[in-house]
């Protein structure tokens, strides 16, 4: 009972937290609206029974957000919204079609004819997933690893200018690299 | 707690994360409406986890695969953001309609 | 396996934390300067800045010291925490990291330069010291096999963890200080910014982000206890006695610390913890990996 009214408001929170990201002038409140949103879906999943998932989207969900608010402000001409302005295009058709899109998938589950729950959850869920990501699951847990390390070489290619020559000069021999900001570690 | 609450929810998230998507004009903001998309897949996920197969772990699985997206997406989008914004102060996606530097 | 306390020791703890932080900042400043200024900050008269986000400042002087006391659920006192989840470690994570939504917010609220300044610095702060923090209690839970905080407790009954882990108990410690911004790693509210992220703050406000941060320090500090210090395990006292008198050794250390240690930039230290610590961290829970494999 009281689980499934917690779902529910869990789930109003999280639509008008959503709703919300693209109504607020100031980039920091969306950002923050959007972490709302995305915690009551963390929300869900602790009802829903997986304590270890649901504690890892709040972990993952709280830093990516703290992190997003510096580019939301970094890239947006008005970030605190102090001079209200329209950033929108082509919104008369995207409601059409998002609404259209609603009601279909609405339809869909409403009207589809789930199957039966095939067993029981396992007394330990997060031991099922270790053992499934290590096991069957195997080559899954790996590609994920190589697609987050193409990542941070690709996001490092991309964000950066400054390459080796510019660092260590044209002959690559300069006795120590050349940085705006000097570094930590000896130099 | 039923399967069709969690999967409307998971739709209504999805539609409002379109929607933003598909009419922010900022990079950034369209991304905020990609992370809520994936929230909704996360959360379908989930769902059909516990309500459909909850003895098998692939559900799980799913949910793992949602989130590393996530990461992913907004790792690489910002990087696109900030390459793009380098090359020509660009930040929004009508200004982006080429990918000649 | 123990039992979770009963369910008034959830209303009992931040009455006993805030008391205990507050006597750590006594034993910070060497004075009684700390209690006099919570009953100022409790009276004083609020001032507000100009076009302000006053929610956004509200929610992050809310968040820290909630998130402080939420992460302290888990610390086991003796061998009771007040909620034993199965994957403690993890929550008390996750709880921590509201700490950089808490203090970005606070810092972006008032509409003031230097306290943004400060919940930026905070924010590269975060990126320095957390991979090496979530590596080190990645090896505290690989040593025992288990996400519960009281288990990873009862694993160390012959051995302290910080005895054969002692990069990752020495990582903990220095992420423990960055995280609430203290010591060494004060600039986030540092002097040369006026007070950084605390500037504009008054009253209660001012009291909840500096509080928090004590907290912060407070239950990380205690945390060491369950996972590098063996818990509440000992010959003689009992395991509450123990779990206090090393979690006070531990403040301590730290406290001691403090006063030998230079202030450190958060660029440094970021350099530094990725090119440095972070690859010790990994070589530590790759020995302890390796230790613990049958």
């Amino acid at each position: 009972m009281l689980s499934a009214v917690l779902a529910w408001v869990l789930a109003l929170c999280a639509v008008t937290a959503g709703v919300l990201v693209f109504r607020f002038d100031s980039m920091a409140r969306a950002t923050f609206a959007l972490l709302a949103s995305l915690l009551c879906v963390a929300g869900e999943v602790l009802l829903l029974g997986l304590q270890y998932l649901g504690v890892v989207i709040v972990l993952m969900m709280t830093i990516e957000m703290a992190v997003m608010a510096v580019f939301m402000i970094m890239f947006m001409m008005n970030p605190a919204g102090l001079m209200p302005m329209a950033m929108l295009h082509n919104t008369r058709a995207a409601a059409a079609l998002c609404a259209a899109l609603f009601a279909l998938l609405a339809t869909g589950v409403l009207t589809a004819d789930w199957p039966r729950a095939t067993g029981r959850p396992p007394a330990d869920p997060t031991f099922e997933l270790g053992m499934s990501l290590m096991g069957p699951q195997i080559l899954t847990m790996m590609t994920l690893g190589t697609a987050l390390f193409a990542t941070i070489v690709a996001t490092v290619v991309l964000a950066t200018r400054r390459g080796r020559y510019d660092r260590w000069g044209d002959d690559l021999r300069a006795a120590r690299p050349d940085d705006p900001a000097r570094g930590g570690v000896g130099r | 707690m039923t399967l069709s609450l969690l999967m409307l929810l998971a739709a209504a998230l999805f539609c409002t994360g379109l929607f933003g998507v598909l009419t922010q004009q900022s990079v950034v903001m369209l991304m905020m409406g990609l992370e809520l998309m994936i929230g909704a897949v996360i959360l379908a996920a989930a769902a059909a986890w516990r309500h459909l197969a909850p003895a098998n772990a692939d559900g799980q699985v799913v949910v793992i695969l949602a989130v590393t997206a996530m990461a992913l997406e907004m790792a690489v989008g910002f990087a696109v953001v900030t390459a793009l914004f380098r090359t020509g102060e660009k930040d929004l996606t009508d200004q982006a309609a080429e990918l000649r530097g | 396996m123990a039992d979770s306390a009963p369910l008034w020791a959830a209303a009992a703890l931040p009455l006993l934390l805030a008391p205990a932080a507050l006597a750590v900042a006594c034993a910070d400043g060497r004075s009684v300067a700390p209690v006099r200024e919570v009953l100022r900050l409790l009276v004083q008269q609020p001032r507000r800045t100009r076009a302000a986000d006053a929610l956004a400042t509200r929610t992050g002087t809310v968040l820290l010291p909630l998130a402080a006391v939420l992460a302290a659920a888990v610390v086991p006192l003796g061998a009771t925490p007040v909620s034993d989840l199965g994957d403690g470690v993890v929550w008390f994570n996750a709880m921590e990291a509201l700490a950089w939504a808490a203090v970005w917010l606070t810092g972006w609220g008032p509409n003031s330069t230097l306290s943004l300044v400060g919940g930026y610095r905070f924010l590269a702060q975060g990126l320095a010291y957390e991979i090496p923090h979530m590596l080190a209690l990645t090896t505290a839970a690989l040593g025992a096999g288990s996400l519960r905080v009281t288990e990873i407790a009862d694993a160390q009954r012959g051995l302290w963890f910080a005895v054969w882990m002692p990069a990752a108990f020495a990582l903990y410690l220095l992420s423990a200080a960055a995280m609430s911004f203290w010591g060494p790693f004060g600039q986030p509210a540092g002097r040369d910014l006026a007070g950084g992220v605390a500037t504009e703050l008054t009253g209660v406000g001012r009291l909840l982000l500096l509080g928090g941060r004590r907290l912060l320090l407070l239950t990380s500090a205690a945390m060491a206890v369950p996972l590098f210090l063996g818990g509440g395990h000992g010959p003689l006292l009992p395991g509450w006695a123990w779990t206090l008198v090393k979690t006070g050794a531990v403040l301590a250390l730290l406290l001691w610390l403090r006063r030998r240690l230079p202030g450190v930039r958060m660029d440094r230290y970021t350099e530094l913890s990725w090119v440095v610590l972070t690859p010790l961290a990994v070589l530590q829970a790759l020995v302890v990996a390796v230790v613990v494999l049958p």
